[in-house]
């Protein structure tokens, strides 16, 4: 789950890169994010981009600089990392060890596929006033959960409670 | 660079006393050594919106046009930004203060975007920085919405529908615009404003059809701004300079109108029409409270220039 890599210098780059946590979720490293677009060595050394999650998310300038300095200090030479706001992240490019890896730490992770009008042919203002479907709760599995609150502590996040075993929990937004 | 360790993931060991003392020291060695961890709020010298990114003005587009068009829209979202972020501790509740700020951040990110292409397309080489905190509050191109300032939560929430709407409609339109960057800023806001506006729609409908009093402040709300929409109806003339980078009112309007009529259906509100617009704003005439708010909003910039951390 680390990308298509062509030579030994980049399949190294992914290797290193699955290590750099996400610095708002620690329990998930930024490849696993599905945040790490590609990665290209060249005649100029690696060419790392990068999608973040959300224009305002303010961890991105974060995850751009543990990127190349990540990489440097492996001895994989030149790096320079690259923004790469389009097509825009979602959250099904979370890797199934992502969805593993958060769910551990008590995040529930997003419903796939998101249902966000990503598409091109969305070209309509579509309103969805149903309510989103209940989160399973990370802890004892639940779907008798309830979203609380449609952000949490970062923009990528909801709060949820379940109504099972009664503990609050985060869940990653589907988008 | 190690990855820090999430308190709580994994299996859990048993935990004495002595652990946890140690586990909270351990919060606190993280702000005051010198690792890389745990530092990043302060500033990681990754400051450009669009780091990398190719900005080169395609063949055949007005770059000076496309500088002041994406400062309008990028103006908009700032100034949107600024007056949510004024309600941040006043809101009725601890879910909805985290709510509006949070679309106060994606409105930001938004904002910096479009003001960092604005600089590289009309080769001024001006930052996102220069643009917000050093311009005169005249050269501020946001339509009189983006700055109303709202006098109670139905108002927040029927502007953040009205703008969201309208900006969805517009982004979702930019994907497929001739300038590939601004396609780009405008395909991501479009997924972050559809949530905006289905949290605000969902508040709109709640109150609409809840208590009396509720349902005459909602209307009152609507009755106030519904109006003002006229203005996102008229094209300011630098719109005809951009043809297929630029979106004319024309192509969004039928769709926005259906859509703020279905939520308002719903509610139980009854929408005016639009009213009479004269290009202010777009034009940088704005109301009295304008300057008052930019000046705030510059004033840590102006008072501590070329500071940083």
């Amino acid at each position: 789950m680390t990308g298509p890599a062509t030579t030994p210098v980049e399949q190294r780059a992914w290797e290193v890169l699955a290590g750099v946590a996400d610095p708002e979720m620690p329990a998930i490293s930024i490849v696993d994010l599905g945040v790490v677009r590609g990665i290209t060595c060249g005649n100029a050394g690696l060419e790392v981009t990068v999608t973040p999650t959300f224009a305002g998310c303010p961890a991105t300038a974060e995850i751009l600089a543990a990127t190349g300095r990540t990489l440097r200090a492996a001895g994989l030479g030149e790096v320079r990392v690259v923004l790469q706001p389009a097509p825009p992240w979602t959250s099904d490019w979370i890797t199934e060890r992502g969805r593993r890896a958060l769910a551990g730490a008590g995040i529930a992770p997003p419903d796939r596929p998101a249902t966000a009008p990503t598409g091109d042919g969305s070209r309509t203002v579509d309103l969805d006033l149903r309510p989103p479907a209940p989160a399973v709760c990370p802890r004892c599995g639940s779907r008798h959960t309830v979203r609380t609150s449609a952000w949490g502590s970062a923009a990528c996040r909801g709060l949820h409670r379940c109504r099972a075993c009664g503990e609050p929990f985060e869940a990653v937004r589907a988008v | 660079m190690t990855a820090p360790q999430p308190h709580g993931a994994g299996p859990a060991g048993p935990a004495g006393p002595a652990d946890d003392l140690a586990d909270d020291l351990a919060v606190y060695a993280d702000l005051v050594h010198e690792t890389d961890d745990g530092r990043w709020a302060f500033g990681t010298g990754f400051t450009d919106p669009l780091a990398g990114v190719d900005t080169r003005v395609p063949a055949g587009i007005d770059g000076g046009a496309l500088a002041m068009y994406c400062r309008m829209l990028g103006d908009d979202a700032l100034v949107h930004s600024q007056r949510l972020q004024e309600w941040v501790t006043r809101a009725p509740e601890l879910e909805e203060e985290t709510a509006i700020a949070n679309i106060a951040l994606d409105l930001l990110g938004q904002a910096r975007r479009l003001l960092t292409r604005s600089g590289t397309a009309d080769g001024s080489g001006r930052s996102e920085d220069d643009l917000a905190y050093w311009r005169a509050p005249h050269e501020f191109l946001s339509v009189p919405l983006a700055d109303h300032r709202d006098a109670d939560f139905a108002e927040l929430v029927a502007r953040v529908l009205l703008l969201a709407t309208w900006r969805q409609a517009v982004c979702l339109e930019l994907r497929h615009g001739a300038d590939p960057v601004l396609a780009a800023i405008a395909a991501s806001a479009a997924t972050e404003l559809r949530y905006h506006r289905e949290h605000a729609a969902l508040w709109v409908v709640r109150l609409g059809r809840g208590t009396e009093l509720s349902h005459r402040r909602m209307q009152a709300a609507v009755d106030r701004l519904w109006p003002l929409r006229g203005e996102l109806y008229r094209d300011p003339p630098v719109v005809a300079r951009l043809p297929g980078v630029a979106v004319p009112a024309a192509a969004v309007r039928d769709a926005v109108e259906d859509a703020l009529s279905g939520v308002l259906d719903r509610a139980g509100v009854d929408g005016p029409p639009p009213g009479p617009a004269t290009g202010a704003g777009r034009d940088g005439h704005h109301g009295p409270d304008f300057a008052e708010m930019i000046d705030e909003l510059q004033s840590v910039a102006r008072a501590h220039p070329g500071a940083s951390w």
